[in-house]
């Protein structure tokens, strides 16, 4: 057993597979729910176990549920976020790829709780293979009557489609998923209206990301208490960290929430790769500030990540050895989001250019001792002033990275090279193509 | 890269049409939206499968196809990475480039395709055989350094491996 809730058995051979997911009690709790249980039971159930969100923010799923009107002409959809687009983040490809009705199954709940009729799975572009595991798995459903006219025999008509995206790291933001799904550029749009009133055709929306959906379907037949029995008081249950970088077991691991983040790197991913050593770690995902070796004490749950000055995001933890430049590393983050900035706003998309064109003139080692506070100040600029979180993502790694690593940005402008670098020169060239005319 | 062209001159519809084969795909796709503008990245999809790039023709006929204005398609196109603007050789390889696959080696990883195939990021090689770009992101950050090929993931590479990998492409 991997985990102790989401990896209970996502190693089940066949398990993509609607025999082999019944047989583990799979669709039960649909079935026995939908049409027969109210849905605002359900909202109630997910609101008094604390899911909060996976995908990034946190939200509590059940609160976001309990925004959606209830008397209302207009269709509402269920969207589940399956972009996956977060640099250090990959859980939830795995658990698409080898538990695709346990995402299903979650949809029909949530779908029941705020009485959506239809839903789209949006899968990042590179995700191809995996629409294709979903879409027999969706066929599969449809065939034992747990989607379509009527689901379970019980009335509860409900559609569920695959809609793959096409390479943009914004349309992971909910409101550019949103305008993307219905054709548009994915840009982001104003928020308030938030989805849950008006979302996707302007109709009340859910977006919830993939590993939240995969938690209902658990929480809903066993009880918000059982739930609890994981994590804190204010992050209960489980969390899928992705870890990457140089350690000796890199991979998905689901761990209660609150597990210091020494011993998920200790314990689970078998420490450092031989003769390393942790300089430090992006705990979730490449959006959020970094923490020295010195404080990987802290707890994997949203509060303790706040407190350390950082946040939990969606889990991606990268893990960076000290024998890699920080500026380096924190360069080609800014250069991944001087690529991916939608070009909406000002703050955003020139705010990460001027940002890369700063590090690109420390890494030539042609800086000056005033860019660090330049690189701070643009930053600075950017956070709370963008349109989304984008700019955000952008600005607080950097800011993060200049409090606790200043002594690596002040020797690459003193020395003109890195304090410490295993890898070779950056991959540095501007990534954009000319467009054909 | 396949399949009849027909190629109709004129203003009153799109130069190309789509294969038999693949109107049923094409009307499945707008069936699945309420809105016949939701169905473009699918349309655009189906074009790039069956034509592998988005050439302008292509473009103006799922403009036709979802009833949106052939620049603001252009403007969709435009917007997404794994759209090709230009036609790519028979093996798309996209790098990652990204933090994580950063720190394993995708850097050198990156140079070494460079010097094997003669070719820099976006460039294809004079036979046809490849198209060399580096990427953002994949998702396979536990398994960096990572490559698509086309669709299809490879993970945990180096040079070694990215060598044989080729050895077996036609």
């Amino acid at each position: 057993m991997r985990g102790p809730l989401l990896f209970s058995d996502i190693d089940t051979p066949g398990l993509t597979g609607i025999e082999t997911y019944r047989k583990g009690g799979g669709y039960q709790t649909a079935a026995a729910v939908v049409g027969t249980r109210p849905p605002d039971e359900v909202i109630e159930i997910v609101k008094a176990s604390g899911l909060r969100g996976r995908g990034g923010a946190g939200f509590p799923a059940g609160l976001k549920w309990s925004f959606v009107p209830k008397k209302t002409p207009k269709p509402k959809y269920l969207v589940c976020n399956a972009d996956e687009s977060e640099p250090g983040t990959f859980k939830d490809r795995e658990l698409m790829e080898k538990n695709p009705h346990l995402l299903i199954e979650g949809m029909i709940l949530t779908a029941w709780a705020i009485q959506a009729n239809t839903g789209y799975i949006y899968l990042r572009g590179e995700f191809d293979y995996i629409q294709h595991i979903l879409d027999r798995a969706l066929a599969e459903a449809r065939a034992a009557g747990f989607l379509g006219a009527s689901v379970g025999g019980r009335g509860f008509t409900l559609e569920i489609h695959t809609h793959l995206g096409a390479g943009a790291y914004i349309c992971g933001e909910e409101t550019a998923l949103l305008s993307s799904l219905e054709g548009y550029r994915g840009q982001p749009r104003l928020k308030p209206p938030f989805p849950a009133v008006e979302g996707l055709y302007a109709c009340p929306t859910v977006v919830n990301n993939v590993e939240t959906l995969m938690n209902v379907p658990h929480i809903v037949k066993n009880g918000a208490q059982w739930f609890r029995q994981w994590g804190t008081e204010r992050s209960p249950g489980t969390k899928i960290l992705s870890v990457s970088g140089p350690v000796k077991r890199p991979g998905n691991y689901e761990v209660p929430m609150g597990l210091p983040l020494s011993t998920l790197l200790n314990e689970h991913c078998g420490g450092m790769r031989d003769g390393m050593k942790v300089k430090a770690v992006i705990p979730g995902g490449s959006s959020v500030p970094l923490l020295p070796a010195s404080m990987l004490g802290t707890g994997l749950d949203f509060e303790s990540m706040v407190a350390a000055g950082t946040l939990l995001g969606s889990g991606g933890v990268i893990v960076i050895d000290e024998q890699t430049c920080i500026v380096d590393a924190l360069w080609n983050i800014t250069r991944f989001y001087e690529h991916e900035s939608c070009g909406k706003c000002t703050p955003c998309r020139e705010g990460t250019y001027w940002m890369s064109e700063v590090f690109a003139r420390l890494e030539r080692g042609e800086g000056r001792t005033s860019d660090i506070d330049l690189l701070y100040d643009v930053s600075d600029n950017i956070l709370g002033k963008s349109f989304c979180a984008l700019g955000d993502a952008a600005a607080m790694p950097v800011m993060g990275a200049i409090k606790h690593f200043r002594d690596e940005f002040e020797f690459h402008v003193r020395e003109r090279r890195c304090m410490a670098n295993r890898r070779a020169p950056g991959l540095t060239e501007r990534q954009t193509e000319a467009v054909p005319a | 890269m396949s399949g009849p062209v027909s190629v109709s001159i004129g203003r009153d519809g799109p130069a190309l049409e789509w294969p038999a084969a693949r109107r049923a795909e094409v009307e499945q796709a707008l069936a699945r939206y309420p809105v016949r503008r939701s169905a473009i990245l699918p349309v655009l999809w189906i074009a790039q499968r069956e034509w592998g790039w988005l050439s302008p023709e292509a473009m103006a006929l799922a403009a036709h196809t979802v009833g949106l204005p052939e620049p603001e398609v252009f403007g969709i196109a435009t917007f997404y990475t794994m759209f090709n603007l230009k036609p790519v050789g028979r093996h798309h390889l996209q790098v990652c480039r990204t933090l994580s696959c950063s720190l394993m080696g995708a850097d050198r990883l990156f140079r070494h395709l460079e010097q094997k195939l003669g070719v820099g990021h976006g460039e294809t090689t004079p036979d046809g055989r490849f198209t060399l770009r580096r990427v953002e992101c994949l998702a396979a950050c536990g398994g960096g350094p990572c490559m698509q090929v086309g669709l299809d993931y490879h993970e945990n590479l180096d040079e070694a491996k990215v060598d044989a990998l080729l050895e077996k492409l036609p």
